[in-house]
């Protein structure tokens, strides 16, 4: 049988907040996680709630597997607002914390910089 | 979340607020891995309790704390008030565990694959108590270390999405590298309280604000 060569590169997913806003909080881990678990790097333009990353985070680790997968390297712009959004403006869904996240394997992602404007990352090729 | 589901879950957290004097309120000692959590827990513990048990072994290897450990009725005195706490020690917190890390403590492959195994069960039971079973956190950090990761963004931002009183202390000021500052930088819309658990070291603010916070 023919080798079916792979391109040799890195696949960067950049899902829009309007795609991530129809759907139910797992169905957006999955969505990520199973990007991340294939070697992608998934860029969401609008993050996810605190919530959502909590279970992000614990979805994550049931997944990791020695030598297979290491879990995720995740980074958002520092919140400068954060804790001014009072409880009302929380119920009324009025979150101001919507920022753009870039989500990699750990293996293959790493942070070389990050402030409050600017988010600097290697990704390795597998 | 929805507006109704918000609104029920306030109602019910200022309802078990408002109810639950008998019931002492449930600490997490919460924080990245190797912040000192473990040494605070038992040095509360043992500062506190008759027969000061440890809450749990402490070590330098990360993830010494692979199960959350709860230390039930610790009565802290302040200005002639008592202030009755559940301490709850739970794991070190992170996005990735990778087994190999632990190969260079000098572990055998078996064991560091069975603590690696042991510490994402552990990560995600310290998440599953954030949501769902602490009344406060006391969020623990290493002030010799950049304290602006993405670990300590998120956590901090889903405590202050469940209204959870959060007090956040720098230790190991003992070290020559500790930068409280740093640290006061990195979150200036809470109070930063200096100390170092292995030392005792300032021990006693630690003791007032915790009264302050939860009692």
């Amino acid at each position: 049988m023919a080798e079916v060569k792979q391109p040799d590169g890195v696949q960067i997913d950049l899902i829009s907040g309007e795609r991530m806003e129809g759907l139910a909080s797992m169905e957006k881990i999955r969505m990520i996680l199973d990007g991340v678990r294939e070697g992608n790097i998934v860029i969401l333009e609008e993050g996810l709630s605190p919530e959502e990353e909590s279970r992000l985070i614990e979805v994550t680790m049931t997944e990791i597997s020695p030598d297979e997968f290491n879990g995720i390297e995740i980074e958002t712009y520092p919140s400068s607002d954060s804790g001014k959004s009072g409880l009302f403006d929380r119920l009324m869904g009025n979150d101001s914390d919507k920022k753009l996240t870039v989500i990699g394997p750990a293996n293959r992602i790493e942070t070389l910089h990050k402030d409050e404007t600017l988010i600097q990352t290697l990704v390795s090729r597998r | 979340m929805g507006l109704i589901t918000n609104l029920r879950s306030s109602i019910s957290r200022a309802a078990s607020t408002l109810f639950a004097d008998a019931e002492p309120k449930r600490i997490g000692i919460y924080g990245p891995p190797n912040a000192g959590k473990t040494t605070l827990a038992n040095r509360i513990v043992r500062d506190w309790t008759e027969h000061g048990d440890a809450v749990g072994p402490e070590s330098h290897i990360p993830h010494e704390t692979r199960r959350a450990r709860r230390k039930e009725n610790v009565e802290i005195e302040r200005d002639g008030k008592t202030v009755t706490i559940d301490v709850v020690d739970t794991p070190g917190v992170t996005t990735k565990v990778d087994y190999t890390e632990f190969l260079e403590h000098d572990m055998e492959e078996d064991d560091a694959v069975r603590r690696s195994r042991e510490a994402t069960e552990g990560v995600a039971e310290a998440m599953h108590w954030l949501r769902e079973d602490v009344d406060g956190v006391i969020y623990v950090l290493d002030a010799t270390q950049d304290p602006f990761t993405q670990v300590n963004t998120m956590l901090i931002g889903i405590i202050e999405s469940q209204d959870l009183p959060v007090l956040i202390l720098a230790n190991k000021i003992d070290l020559e590298d500790a930068s409280v500052q740093r640290i006061r930088n990195a979150f200036p819309q809470h109070e930063t309280i200096p100390l170092s658990a292995l030392e005792g070291d300032n021990m006693d603010e630690v003791y007032d604000k915790i009264a302050e916070y939860f009692g």
